[in-house]
């Protein structure tokens, strides 16, 4: 795939999907503790996604940065506009606002009966699962 | 690979009357967390807020800094 192929598949991906992630590794299984706590966030809020792995090609990771203007993954995307990376999405996972900007209701992430609740942003994860 | 009192000083540098935390959340060098506080953050959103705090690497992110986790304030806020 040449460098302007894969970019626009990366738009596309953007334009057509409402919730795009773009991360390393899968949701199933990330292979970064950033990537990590963004699907753990939105399997939280109980959204559908979109999720791109940039670790097969560092072209995807090239292009991505050059459409987004944005350096590090993840990167989440919400109707074709960047919301951010880990740490914008984590604090708007904290206030509320990114159950907001998804249309759906905040999770009790406090409560005792632990369910799927996303970490805390302090809760150390580990940032890179031995290969 | 930048130390934190380096990527502290290019920071403050670069934005001029910001105060910058910077923590080696790894203990390994390459996973550093920045608070930054900057009045000229201010009318930014934090998307942008963001972009001035990683334009002052360029492409070291994910290179030499592999990660740089931050959080941007304006210092007026509660």
């Amino acid at each position: 795939m040449t460098a302007e192929e894969m970019r626009q598949q990366i738009e596309a991906a953007i334009r057509e999907e409402r919730v795009m992630l773009f991360m390393k590794g899968t949701p199933e299984q990330p292979r970064c503790g950033f990537s990590a706590r963004v699907t753990a966030m939105l399997n939280a809020l109980g959204v559908d996604y979109a999720a791109m792995d940039i670790l097969p090609d560092p072209q995807i990771r090239q292009e991505l940065s050059a459409v987004s203007n944005w350096p590090t993954i993840p990167q989440l995307f919400i109707n074709g506009e960047l919301v951010g990376g880990c740490d914008i999405v984590t604090e708007m996972f904290e206030s509320g606002e990114l159950a907001g900007a998804l249309g759906v209701k905040q999770p009790e992430i406090n409560g005792a009966s632990g369910g799927d609740a996303a970490p805390a942003a302090g809760q150390p994860l580990p940032l890179h699962p031995p290969t | 690979m930048p130390t934190e009192s380096e990527v502290k000083e290019r920071i403050e540098q670069a934005l001029p009357g910001s105060e910058a935390t910077v923590t080696d959340l790894t203990g390994t060098g390459d996973h550093l967390r920045a608070e930054v506080v900057y009045a000229g953050f201010a009318k930014l959103s934090r998307i942008e807020q963001h972009r001035l705090v990683y334009d002052v690497f360029g492409d070291e992110i994910g290179g030499p800094i592999h990660a740089l986790s931050l959080k941007t304030s304006t210092g007026s806020e509660t």
